[in-house]
């Protein structure tokens, strides 16, 4: 999710990371990557490249560096704990026939 | 036509579209976990490898299992070094060829018949640069830079699809262009939407949708030029004429002569062969060419009812390979001007950065709310500046 590692920028302006809102009421969902020297001109590339039809009212822009993530794969033990607790999905429970509203 | 109710009927363009929204719905809802039932075990995901990292073995297991289960690749999984190299290479060449690809109609644009047909080519061009750049951003997921992609480019290290390197001699070939070309390049990506690898198959259900009109630009402004002059007609038909093999073409060698078909067919990075593909363009492509009142330059051309396809003459093998090695009609020309135009931008790239460490205060967004969105300007754009 945070790409590669940061590049030269001697080549290359860092890699930003762009979110977007689709429409008012849905949350800024993660649309893709660009590069850009600064969060100004951020926004711009933003704007010209995930948003030519019109597919966002709100756009966030994130230095990809400063996204801390978990490890590799969903293998990691980091996930364990949520892993053997069936109980809380409400689908865990049998319900006698006849059981409403619940 | 009687073809429509075969059952190996071709789909059309409408048909494509929905295999490109039906992968980007099954990319939405993959992977979500099963809700255990009362008699679950918990075991609701993949098996967990408690503790301990797993050897190369392991990895490579899990590798598989997710390509056989037909679930995504992620930048930060473990995966093969060739499959990693083989998706470079592929996304690589895709990346190049939207980028050198604005040229054959960039010569077009200040030269469009009306503003209306211009501001269509410009988005058009627009488009191009913006698929290039999530295709780039996609390479990068997998470890390599895009300044290291460009100079492969600028080196010929690198290759950018073949028909990029035909020139576009007429108005009526921008349209033909589009209409074959991106034809093509639609029915090549559609199954790419389902790559194994997940960034890959996010960038191309972006691509497909914009392709879309692309194509049908074209084939609208064939449209006009085939309802005009008989002198606007014949253009028509001459750029039909020089489009039709290269868009062929561009499906590649035949699956008995393609190098790199077999694993990435295994892999999932590609879901049909070259020959299924060219097949699936031609049977599309034929019906719209009778409607435009268009005739492709195949003598060989013909439906045939036994096998549900059209019966058609392969492009000239050996002038692709001739192309993709560097002699095609315009190849030095797309090159230098691709090496120019970088040459000719780096002033404003270095403007940018210099700016761009001048200011390295805080900077907030239009959208206050973003509170969780540090706008702040990377450290490494002053690197950049002091280079």
């Amino acid at each position: 999710m945070t790409g590669p590692p940061a590049p030269d920028a001697r080549r290359d302006w860092p890699l930003w990371e762009v979110f977007v809102r689709a429409r008012r009421g849905l949350a800024h969902t993660h649309a893709g990557s660009l590069h850009a020297p600064d969060a100004h001109l951020a926004l711009h590339h933003a704007r010209d490249l995930y948003t030519r039809r019109g597919e966002g009212v709100s756009l966030w822009v994130v230095p990809a560096a400063a996204i801390t993530a978990t490890s590799p794969d969903e293998k990691d033990p980091f996930f364990d704990p949520a892993a053997d607790k069936p109980y809380r999905h409400p689908a865990f429970f049998a319900l006698p026939e006849g059981a409403e509203h619940l | 036509m009687d073809k429509d109710e075969h059952p190996l009927a071709p789909p059309g363009a409408g048909e494509l579209l929905a295999e490109v929204e039906a992968a980007h719905t099954a990319l939405r809802t993959a992977h979500r976990t099963t809700p255990p039932t009362a008699t679950g075990t918990g075991a609701a995901g993949t098996p967990h490898g408690h503790g301990t990292a797993p050897d190369e073995a392991g990895l490579r297991a899990h590798f598989e299992k997710v390509i056989a289960d037909d679930r995504k690749i992620e930048p930060r999984d473990w995966m093969p070094d060739a499959y990693r190299r083989t998706l470079v290479r592929q996304i690589a060449q895709h990346a190049h060829s939207e980028i050198v690809g604005m040229q054959p109609e960039a010569n077009w644009l200040t030269r469009a018949p009306s503003l209306a047909r211009k501001t269509i080519l410009l988005a058009k061009v627009q488009d191009e640069a913006g698929h290039g750049l999530y295709l780039y951003a996609a390479a990068e997921t997998l470890g390599v830079h895009r300044a290291d992609l460009l100079d492969a480019l600028h080196e010929g290290r690198q290759r950018y699809l073949s028909f990029i390197n035909y020139p576009t001699l007429t108005w009526a070939d921008t349209g033909a262009l589009a209409w074959l070309t991106d034809g093509a390049a639609i029915v090549n990506q559609v199954p790419l939407c389902r790559s194994s690898y997940g960034p890959y198959a996010r960038a191309m259900v972006r691509v497909c949708k914009e392709e879309s009109f692309h194509h049908r630009q074209g084939f609208d402004s064939l449209w006009a030029l085939t309802h005009g002059t008989p002198a606007q007609r014949q253009m028509a038909q001459e750029a039909v004429d020089r489009w039709w093999y290269p868009a062929l073409a561009m499906f590649g060698p035949p699956h008995h002569a393609s190098v790199h078909s077999e694993q990435s067919m295994a892999w999932r990075i590609k879901r049909f062969t070259n020959d299924e593909l060219r097949q699936r363009f031609v049977d599309i492509c034929v019906p719209q060419a009778e409607l435009l009142g268009l005739t492709p330059p195949d003598a060989h051309l013909r439906w045939n009812d036994d096998r549900g396809h059209y019966d058609f003459t392969p492009p000239d093998f050996d002038e692709l390979t001739r192309v993709i090695k560097g002699d095609g009609p315009c190849n030095r020309q797309r090159l230098a001007h691709r090496r120019r135009a970088h040459d000719e931008g780096a002033w404003v790239r270095e403007a940018a950065a210099a700016h761009a460490a001048k200011h390295r205060t805080p900077h907030h967004g239009p959208h206050p709310a973003a509170t969780t969105a540090p706008a702040t300007v990377d450290e490494a754009a002053a690197d950049e500046a002091a280079a």
